[in-house]
């Protein structure tokens, strides 16, 4: 139920931004973290960016992912 | 006792119970939104939908049966019901629809940020037709009252997501409790690291929350999330399938928000009929028995026909021992 997944800032519209993993784009909400920028990666849940990593995190935790073991 | 569904299903998914020494067990919690929402909620959004309205829910929710339906049932039966990824794609589905459109507001502290946002867009666009039916449960509170009455646990694996918003102080009270506890990851490396970290404790009495996710989660959680929160929703007494009621344990919309709230905004008829006869969901919840201890496990009840939430959800622990073992 709490599934996340790191994604990567592209475009930031007000309190919404696109972000991009593998390919895939998407609108998100923003408001519920704080000083969100471009490039930044972004931990998304139900539509919503809730948790700021570092390139190195998430590329580890999308190395995870892709490894098919981190469905958190 | 790991909190976590998702915890359960990585358990057993990696086998990580084979590889516990003779004195350790895992036990599951009470760490699945679906699988602690009680029946009178679903039938709440079953009476909801048989007035003609537009539900909208996260998908987990729509298998899971109420006393007589469920909303798959429902949508098989003609009802309009939408399963969706974020409550803003619920808010979308409003704004394209004149009819009344409900979003069942289900999940714990990961989730309620998300809602509490989308019920402030859904009043800066002006959609109307844009209602909750809440039934969100604080994480915190849960364990408090599973210490109280079970004195077999020896220390907590915490739920990664719901702490990246509540942070490690959400847990003040463990050590006080002379408890420790382990915000994890999901992957095999992450649990099993954490469960050392656990005994080792465990072991030399010591009592503290230790966050091992810090990939994720700052120790202080999400302030902004948890001022969103606290903007919209206020604690509420609420009933755990399992645990009963708890005081303070989920959130309502405040008497600012009220015109949100599906339960004001419409009259909701339900008839409760018993629980079902055999289902120990409520046991398997609060650890008391391992899923193969119910009569109905795997025979009665399984994933293709489940009768008890546990089974339903694939973050259930009944659903996670017949899948993986």
């Amino acid at each position: 139920m709490c599934l996340a997944v790191p994604m990567k800032v592209i475009e930031i519209k007000n309190d919404m931004a696109v972000v991009e993993s593998a390919g895939l784009r998407r609108d998100v909400g923003i408001m519920l973290l704080d000083k969100v920028k471009l490039d930044d990666w972004v931990l998304i849940h139900a539509g919503f960016a809730i948790s700021k990593l570092t390139k190195k995190q998430a590329r580890e935790t999308l190395a995870i992912f892709n490894e098919g073991q981190f469905f958190g | 006792m790991e909190v976590c569904g998702t915890h359960t299903v990585a358990i057993r998914r990696f086998g990580i119970q084979q590889l516990l020494p003779t004195g350790v067990k895992l036990v599951s919690g009470p760490g699945c939104p679906v699988c602690v929402t009680p029946d009178s909620y679903i039938d709440e959004a079953v009476a909801l939908a048989r007035q003609g309205m537009v539900i909208t829910s996260f998908g987990d929710m729509l298998r899971v049966p109420g006393s007589r339906s469920s909303l798959e049932k429902e949508r098989a039966a003609g009802a309009d019901i939408r399963a969706v990824y974020s409550p803003l794609d619920a808010l979308q589905i409003a704004a394209n629809t004149k009819k009344e459109t409900v979003f069942l507001a289900v999940g714990f502290e990961t989730t309620a940020p998300t809602i509490a946002a989308a019920a402030l867009k859904a009043l800066e666009k002006k959609i109307a037709n844009f209602s909750l039916l809440t039934a969100l449960r604080l994480v915190p509170p849960a364990l408090r009252a599973l210490i109280a009455t079970d004195t077999r646990l020896s220390g907590f694996l915490l739920p990664g997501h719901v702490s990246a918003i509540i942070g490690k102080q959400g847990y003040d009270f463990l050590p006080e409790q002379q408890l420790p506890g382990v915000i994890s990851g999901f992957t095999a490396e992450d649990i099993i690291s954490s469960l050392l970290m656990l005994l080792e404790m465990h072991n030399n009495d010591i009592y503290k929350v230790i966050n091992n996710y810090p990939r994720v989660v700052r120790d202080g959680g999400n302030e902004k999330s948890r001022a969103v929160m606290a903007d919209v929703f206020e604690p509420a007494n609420a009933e755990w399938r399992g645990l009963g009621f708890i005081p303070g344990s989920g959130l309502a919309l405040k008497p600012a928000y009220a015109g949100l709230d599906s339960r004001r905004r419409f009259a909701i008829k339900t008839e409760s009929d018993p629980p079902r006869h055999g289902c120990r969901c409520g046991d398997v919840l609060r650890g008391l028995i391992d899923p193969p201890a119910c009569s109905l496990f795997n025979k009665a009840c399984c994933p293709d026909r489940p009768l008890g939430p546990c089974m339903v959800s694939s973050e259930g622990s009944c659903s996670a021992w017949v899948t993986y073992g």
